[in-house]
């Protein structure tokens, strides 16, 4: 943002970079020094023991500020009088108890506030992709900070991590529920005869390794082509009054779409965890 | 697009949150709302209840008065009777004294009468007596025909 050799795809690209901190690898000038990268090229070669601080830093927020607000409400709930908050607080309750309650068959205290989390989590993070692209990185420059990308969403990194866990929990209930052999079973004698047990195998392991993976690419790949949308029409800004203009009014038509985007992605995300959760629990398939 | 220990950060930020969510924030609020649910519906009943409380009372009530009326035309029906037959046993009463207030004028102008009657008969056999001695000068005897006399009076 800084330079002054700024270009659309610099720009593009700016927007598009966490801000990583890592060990510098080898050949670079500070090779051996922990830091923030100055480029995603220089992010990517720090490998894996590098982290997104943008991303971590706001989700962590966005999940503190989440957890707070509903704690919150949470301790002053009364029975007789709810005040304003807790009103909403609990509409929103009572519309994820709804979800677990018409997709989940089993009872398991887990699976609701697993859902509640998911879908405020993420629908707060997903919300970040309506500030404007530019304030707060442009902030964060001031200060120094040379890359910030504040919408927790649009990073593979936490996307995954939110369906890793669910992917596991899927493995560790379809295990204990329907033991080693029947998940097996349920993997290898499925959907052609028990003989084919080879193909079926590999049919079932792929349905199975696809759920994590469709599962959080798709959450990245809307909120990232998204942002990628924002970044674009932001760029027309630069190009006059007239394009300025327009550029505004495709904002602002956008970002009343994305509105709908953010808290539907954030519905599907809660809703397929909560179906996988259900098709683990349940004994027979 | 590359991943990092980025990825580990987020699934222990998400472990811990959902742990935090499960334990501090689902519960009580999970808790109010099902105790608002009872005191609705223990509040629905209750309404439910006095309402049919209400309608027994005021069956009660109406009972109540009707067998009031009953009793109050009774008592005005007990009290007209008694009323006339008061009026009835006055006029007995009065009937019989009046019978006997009568007989006793009756016996006392029966008594006069006699009385005068007496006094009469007595004056009248003097008078006779009187005007025969004047007839006869003298020739009837008072103690001779005294007799006669006062058969004549008593015939008067």
């Amino acid at each position: 943002m800084a330079s002054d050799a700024l270009t659309t795809s610099s720009y593009i690209k700016h927007h598009l970079t966490n801000l990583t901190y890592g060990q510098f690898p080898e050949g670079h000038a500070h090779a051996g020094h922990w830091g923030f990268a100055h480029s995603g090229e220089e992010a990517a070669a720090m490998g894996f023991w590098a982290i997104n601080v943008d991303s971590m830093l706001f989700s962590i927020g966005l999940g503190v500020l989440f957890l707070a607000l509903f704690r919150m409400a949470a301790k002053t709930a009364s029975v007789d009088t709810p005040s304003g908050w807790q009103n909403f607080v609990e509409w929103i309750v009572e519309f994820i108890d709804d979800s677990v309650r018409g997709s989940f068959s089993g009872k398991n205290p887990l699976v609701a506030p697993l859902a509640l989390t998911l879908f405020v989590w993420i629908f707060l993070m997903n919300l970040m992709d309506l500030i404007a692209v530019d304030h707060i990185p442009w902030l964060a420059s001031l200060m120094g900070v040379s890359h910030l990308k504040i919408v927790p969403t649009t990073d593979p990194n936490i996307t995954f991590g939110l369906a890793l866990p669910v992917f596991f929990l899927v493995l560790y209930y379809s295990i204990k529920i329907k033991g080693v052999g029947g998940f097996f079973g349920e993997l290898a004698f499925h959907p052609f005869p028990k003989w084919m047990f080879p193909v079926n195998l590999l049919l079932e392991g792929v349905t199975l390794i696809a759920r994590p993976l469709s599962h959080s690419l798709r959450l990245f790949g809307n909120l990232y082509a998204g942002e990628m949308i924002f970044i674009l029409i932001a760029l027309m800004y630069g190009g006059g009054m007239a394009l300025g203009f327009f550029g505004g009014l495709l904002q602002l038509g956008w970002a009343i779409f994305h509105i709908l985007i953010i808290t539907l992605q954030a519905f599907i995300f809660m809703t397929l965890t909560i179906v996988y959760l259900d098709m683990a629990s349940q004994e027979s398939h | 697009m590359n991943f990092n220990a980025t990825l580990i950060g987020q699934t222990i930020t998400f472990i811990v949150f959902v742990w935090f969510c499960m334990k501090f924030v689902w519960p009580p609020i999970m808790n109010a709302l099902a105790e608002r649910k009872k005191k609705i519906a223990d509040g629905l009943a209750a309404a439910e209840r006095g309402l049919h409380e209400k309608v027994l009372a005021e069956e009660r009530a109406r009972e109540i008065l009707r067998e009031a009326k009953e009793q109050a035309g009774e008592i005005i029906h007990r009290a007209d009777k008694r009323a006339a037959e008061i009026v009835d046993e006055a006029k007995v009463d009065a009937r019989a004294e009046g019978d006997r207030l009568k007989t006793a004028a009756a016996a006392e102008i029966d008594q006069q009468l006699n009385r005068v009657r007496e006094q009469l008969r007595g004056q009248v056999v003097s008078i006779a007596l009187a005007g025969a001695g004047k007839v006869l000068e003298r020739e009837v005897d008072e103690a001779t025909h005294g007799e006669l006399l006062k058969k004549l009076a008593a015939d008067i």
